[in-house]
């Protein structure tokens, strides 16, 4: 190690983390493509888009700062119930303001409650998010005046979108509203996880220690971090309520908590992608198995539970391996295959 | 002039156990410092304290004339005091680059930046240039942490520390475990600190206390038991008491 090293490998060094992979641009141009190759199944689409959404929130806070969450629903539903009750009420009739405003209340609670899941372990964590999701559900059911209780939120009409597009009942504005959310909150997470913001988030998830070591202000990060997230799950949970028109207690609901972390093991942690991928998956298999079976889809989702876990992710990517060298064989950039093992 | 780092009357007490008792310890700017003293003497615990991961039960600390007995880990780094491990605290999934580039943001204020990419700016990266060169990492920089041999990650365990360009360095048993033959890698960064940087090496090894330090004080159950220059300490009958008496080689 004689000769001076380049200031351009360093660059081309961080820049690696943050380039586009064409594997990318593919899934977005098939998920642009939906929109008009599709169209009978927009409701469903419409779902995944939202549980896409949903889950890349909380992978923002578990892939990236490693806070484990069984409550995320928490956050969900309050942005369901505020972009219920804006349209309701008539506060804010135009969806997409509501939708902004609706993911800035969810924020705000994600901040008030984030000083709840800075310190303890991920048992902690846990039963400390599982507590908020809890509580919420029964404030929302207490006041029933205000949310309508067990009855859901009834009589919300939503107002065109922009002013222009109606809401049909066939969920082709729904889909495209959705999609379109979708796609630019994430690109914006993207931007985030690939910044010295994001880097740090990762630093504090292997080792806080030497984080605080290195003068990263842990706390201060899992605050932001957790803001973030509660504020893309408060907007998940609004394009739920204006795109189905109603919010219910099950917004709440321990069981979206659970199958969002169902959602983030099918599709894996740390990528953003997988929050989406997993999405997809599980609402399709959600959509297919009940199709054969009603009753025992559960029983198919748990089995696939514990193939996952016992045969590991790592194992998957193993036999995946092939197709991986043949992805990077077609990358523009030519960059070496991964390696057996990664 | 202030001392780099000082502690005044330092007690840290674990129920009835003493593990600090009345430290007042003196860090002149640019020492070569040593702590020294047998196992169990409290070394790593007056680390501990001075870095803010342990609150004392008495006594306070200044950095170059501030109090930072109440200031946070960060705030004290920050402040420019930084720390290595004795056993290596790093990032296993971030690369050597990933991790030092991190270090420097952080330093020069940038760390919280979200929106733009990392390694953006051209100032981080001519210091992660230089901090990857002078410590030898630039040929594994791409590398996971976590698959690299020990001694690359002991080197990294210290150029993340001197990333932050500190003004007071904890050195915590830099060579622990090291291989013999890649000692030397560790010796020469160590020799090639700044010289204003105040250095307080913790270290068990005698041959590498004498090579380096020029001050040193001996640490035995918890308080300050002599100091002075190395040539003292060595001819000093009570150290080698003190290591010899508790069954250790000097």
């Amino acid at each position: 190690m004689s000769a001076r090293l380049p200031a351009s490998a360093v660059r081309d060094g961080f820049a690696a983390r943050a380039r586009l992979h064409p594997l990318e641009v593919v899934f977005w141009l098939a998920a642009l493509g939906t929109v008009f190759l599709l169209p009978g199944r927009h409701l469903l689409l419409t779902e995944i888009a939202i549980l896409g959404l949903f889950a890349l929130s909380l992978d923002l806070i578990l892939g990236y700062a490693g806070i484990v969450s069984l409550g995320h629903a928490a956050f969900f539903g309050f942005g369901a119930y505020a972009a219920g009750l804006l349209a309701k009420h008539g506060l804010l009739a135009e969806p997409l303001l509501a939708l902004i405003v609706a993911g800035l209340a969810a924020g705000a609670l994600g901040f008030a409650t984030s000083f709840l899941v800075l310190r303890g372990s991920d048992l902690t964590r846990i039963m400390v998010t599982l507590g908020v999701a809890l509580v919420l559900r029964e404030v929302a059911n207490r006041y029933a005046w205000l949310t309508g209780g067990a009855d859901g939120l009834q009589g919300v009409e939503m107002a065109p979108l922009l002013g222009r597009w109606r809401f049909d009942m066939f969920g082709h504005t729904a889909y495209c509203y959705a999609l379109c959310v979708l796609f630019v909150l994430f690109v914006l997470a993207r931007r985030i996880v690939n910044s010295p913001f994001g880097l740090s988030l990762q630093a504090i998830r292997g080792n806080p220690l030497r984080a605080a070591a290195l003068g990263i202000p842990v706390d201060r990060r899992l605050v932001a971090v957790y803001t973030l997230s509660a504020a893309y799950a408060g907007i998940a949970g609004a394009l739920l309520t204006q795109t189905t028109a109603f919010a219910s207690l099950s917004v709440f609901d321990f069981e979206r908590s659970a199958d969002l972390l169902l959602v983030l093991i099918i599709g894996g942690t740390g990528y953003l992608y997988g929050g989406l991928i997993g999405a997809i998956v599980f609402k399709l298999m959600q959509d297919y198995l009940a199709y054969l079976t009603p009753q025992y889809w559960p029983f198919w989702i748990g089995l696939l539970l514990v193939a996952i876990v016992l045969v590991g992710r790592e194992r998957v990517a193993g036999w995946a391996l092939p197709l991986r060298r043949l992805v990077a064989r077609l990358d523009w950039r030519g960059r070496p295959a991964p390696a057996a093992g990664e | 002039m202030p001392a780099a780092l000082e502690t005044i009357a330092l007690e840290k007490h674990f129920g009835g156990l003493v593990a600090s008792s009345n430290v007042s310890l003196r860090i002149e700017p640019g020492a070569r410092h040593a702590l020294i003293g047998p196992n169990g003497a409290g070394k790593t615990t007056l680390v501990n304290l001075l870095t803010g991961v342990l609150a004392p039960t008495s006594g306070r600390i200044l950095l170059e004339g501030t109090d930072i007995t109440a200031l946070k880990p960060h705030a004290r780094v920050a402040r420019g005091l930084a720390r290595t491990f004795q056993i290596n605290q790093l990032f296993a999934e971030l690369t050597p680059l990933e991790a030092v580039g991190l270090a420097v943001s952080q330093r020069l204020g940038r760390g919280g930046d979200w929106w733009q990419p990392a390694g953006a700016r051209s100032q981080v990266v001519g210091e992660v240039v230089d901090i990857l060169e002078r410590f030898r990492l630039a040929d594994v920089m791409h590398e996971p942490t976590g698959i690299l041999p020990y001694g690359r990650q002991r080197l990294l365990e210290i150029a993340l520390a001197v990333a932050g360009a500190p003004r007071v360095l904890l050195l915590d048993e830099p060579a622990a475990g090291v291989p013999e033959e890649e000692r030397h890698v560790i010796l020469d960064s160590l020799d090639a600190l700044p010289s204003d940087v105040a250095v307080l090496l913790i270290e068990h090894d005698m041959d590498l206390v004498f090579r380096f330090a020029r001050h040193i004080s001996v640490l035995v159950n918890g308080a300050l038991f002599t100091q002075g220059p190395p040539e003292a300490i060595a001819r000093d009958p009570r150290v080698r008491q003190v290591y010899l008496g508790e069954g250790e080689h000097v």
